[in-house]
């Protein structure tokens, strides 16, 4: 990953290393700035997180980099260019809110959502690979919220996209779950795939992540990885250290909303 | 555009609509209940569009002919004669307008009363005065013409008007409503982190439910007519095509509903604003014949005025499309409208 705090407009075209290159996006809503001033150029095959306490613009910066959401201010280049109508072919996306159709069955979503890209992985496949054999039949409005989180996976994959977001992939996951989502995360970042992670689980970051940006009040006020992050933040800390530790440092113990 | 994502769309919202039992039952039911309801309040022991008091009668024991009222009053279709056992018991129906008139049961001479207020009490004083004096002072002045050409009734009148109504609410709670909760829910955020364009949803969403309208409109039409056996004097596919068009148009106005919003509260609120107007207003349920011209003027912009009027010209009257092309031509040009206002407003996650 590289960050750069000079900005010229210009994609990091010289670099074909880096998937998606952020030069300065700002974002406010009703007046109140959610995220101001963020550059972030993330390496082709990194999985890269983005840490932050609640409010901190996290999803807002996600978001803008996903084209959900268009950036008030600053440019977001994909791939050296702008994203244009291949962007969503070669993009995988989990948000962290999200309800499917509810008459649908797991497998209907799939085949549905299939339909959708021009060169989708067989559902099959994706049925296997999150574990959903006993529940393709069931109804999306009968599923646990942890077979929906790890339907929603399966639509984040199933274009066998280059660059994947996911948003708090597992919130509120039982520890198995977790484990199993933390395993495909892995074998998908081991297959030459970038991943894009937010989330609150500092243990999660410090086991997936080979580099993390810690945001706050729209800003990054830390990034690199983990290890150098520990390294760097925790020298006058007692132990034991750990990225809790550094967020928990650089962000304080005061309650977020 | 592509084909392939629109069809995924329109199957999985027809899968959608069907399998959530409640809202297809009542899709279905709704209609049919009303005609039903309609069938049974205007078939022919129930047609009493006056309603007479008369005091003292025993309710048990009234036989008609031995009241002592005017005796062709006793004769008339219209009328229906209500007993009360005492004068302050009548008057107060009276008063509250659920009699028209009351009679006195006694005497020679006739007495009664009528709610000054009341539109039906001054006719039937009229009517009261007509059955005492005898016919031949009419006779002289006054020929009675037979009307020539096939009588509808009411219920071959109302039931388009029904399925238009069910249509229209449909449509807008069924496309705008959805549309909007979708939005509030994320599905639609969803949706456009994939491929998918607003044109290929909307159209999707249109053509789902104008399908799905179309299919719940023919059995229901289906079913009322095995137990009402309806007039139908034009063409089948004519009626068909400007349910087509009418269900369109009624679509493409509840997707400039969804087009922007996530609060639901404030979509069901707007429709309904939409909604019962045009329920007044393009005569489902009665003419606007005679009525003032502003009112006449605000139907007429109306979709749901332009598509019952096209399909009771069909249903009712036998006329061809030629015959309300200018209703057919009104209903597309709104449709395009509506759909391109759609269109460019919508937005997937405001």
């Amino acid at each position: 990953m590289q960050t750069s705090d000079t900005l010229d407009n210009t994609p990091s075209m010289s670099d074909p290393s880096i998937i998606i290159d952020v030069q300065n996006i700002k974002k406010k809503y009703n007046g109140h700035t959610a995220v101001s001033g963020i550059s972030l150029a993330i390496a082709q095959g990194s999985c890269f997180g983005l840490l932050g306490p609640n409010g901190a613009g996290k999803t807002t910066t996600v978001e803008m980099m996903e084209n959900i959401i268009d950036q008030d201010s600053g440019k977001i280049f994909y791939k050296g260019g702008p994203r244009n109508k291949t962007f969503n072919q070669e993009v995988g996306i989990q948000f962290q809110h999200t309800e499917l159709l509810a008459f649908l069955t797991v497998e209907e979503t799939l085949k549905t959502f299939a339909a959708f890209y021009d060169t989708p992985l067989p559902v099959e496949d994706m049925i296997a690979l999150c574990m959903l054999e006993n529940i393709k039949t069931s109804l999306n409005n009968k599923i646990s919220g942890g077979q929906r989180q790890r339907l929603l996976l399966s639509l984040a994959l199933l274009n066998d996209p280059d660059l994947i977001f996911l948003d708090e992939p597992s919130t509120g996951l039982d520890p198995q779950a977790r484990k199993h989502i933390w395993e495909i995360i892995r074998d998908m970042n081991q297959k030459g795939k970038t991943i894009i992670l937010t989330t609150h689980y500092m243990e999660e970051a410090e086991t997936l992540c080979d580099t993390v940006a810690i945001m706050d009040k729209g800003r990054i006020i830390a990034q690199g990885s983990p290890q150098s992050l520990i390294d760097t933040h925790c020298q006058d800390m007692d132990g034991p250290w750990n990225l809790e530790s550094v967020f928990l440092k650089l962000t304080g113990k005061r309650l977020r909303d | 555009m592509n084909f392939k994502r629109m069809w995924a769309l329109f199957v999985a919202r027809n899968f959608e609509f069907i399998r959530d039992r409640a809202g297809f039952g009542w899709n279905i039911l709704f209609p049919f209940l009303i005609v039903a309801g309609f069938g049974v309040m205007f078939s022919s022991d129930s047609r009493s569009e006056f309603k007479v008091g008369v005091f003292p009668v025993v309710p048990d024991q009234m036989v008609v002919t031995d009241l002592e009222i005017p005796e062709r009053l006793k004769t008339y279709d219209y009328i229906k004669i209500v007993p009360f056992e005492t004068y302050d018991a009548a008057v107060d129906k009276l008063l509250h307008h659920k009699i028209d008139m009351l009679l006195k049961n006694s005497g020679p001479k006739l007495h009664y009363w009528i709610n000054a207020s009341s539109p039906k009490g001054a006719v039937l004083e009229k009517v009261v005065k007509e059955s005492v004096i005898s016919e031949d002072m009419f006779a002289e002045r006054m020929v009675k013409q037979q009307v020539k050409g096939k009588q509808i009734r009411y219920i071959d009148w109302l039931f388009p008007g029904i399925l238009g109504m069910n249509i229209m609410f449909s449509s807008l709670f069924g496309v705008g409503y959805v549309i909007v909760r979708y939005r509030r829910s994320g599905v639609l955020k969803r949706l456009k982190a994939t491929p998918v364009t607003a044109f290929e949803y909307l159209t999707a969403q249109l053509a789902s439910r104008v399908w799905i309208m179309l299919c719940t409109s023919f059995l229901v039409w289906f079913g009322c007519d095995l137990l009402f056996d309806f007039q139908m004097e034009g063409s089948y596919l004519d009626a068909a095509v400007i349910f087509l068009a009418g269900t369109l148009c009624l679509v493409s106005l509840g997707l400039i509903l969804a087009c922007r919003g996530t609060n639901e509260e404030l979509t069901n609120g707007i429709i309904n604003f939409i909604c019962w107007p045009m329920m007044f207003l393009s005569e489902v349920w009665f003419s606007l014949e005679g009525a003032s011209e502003w009112v006449k003027s605000i139907a007429r912009v109306l979709p749901l005025t332009h598509f019952l009027s096209a399909v009771r010209k069909i249903v009712n009257d036998g006329a061809t499309l030629a015959d309300v092309s200018s209703e057919l031509a009104i209903l597309l040009v709104m449709s395009v409208v509506f759909l391109t206002i759609g269109s460019l407003l919508f937005s997937w996650t405001k």
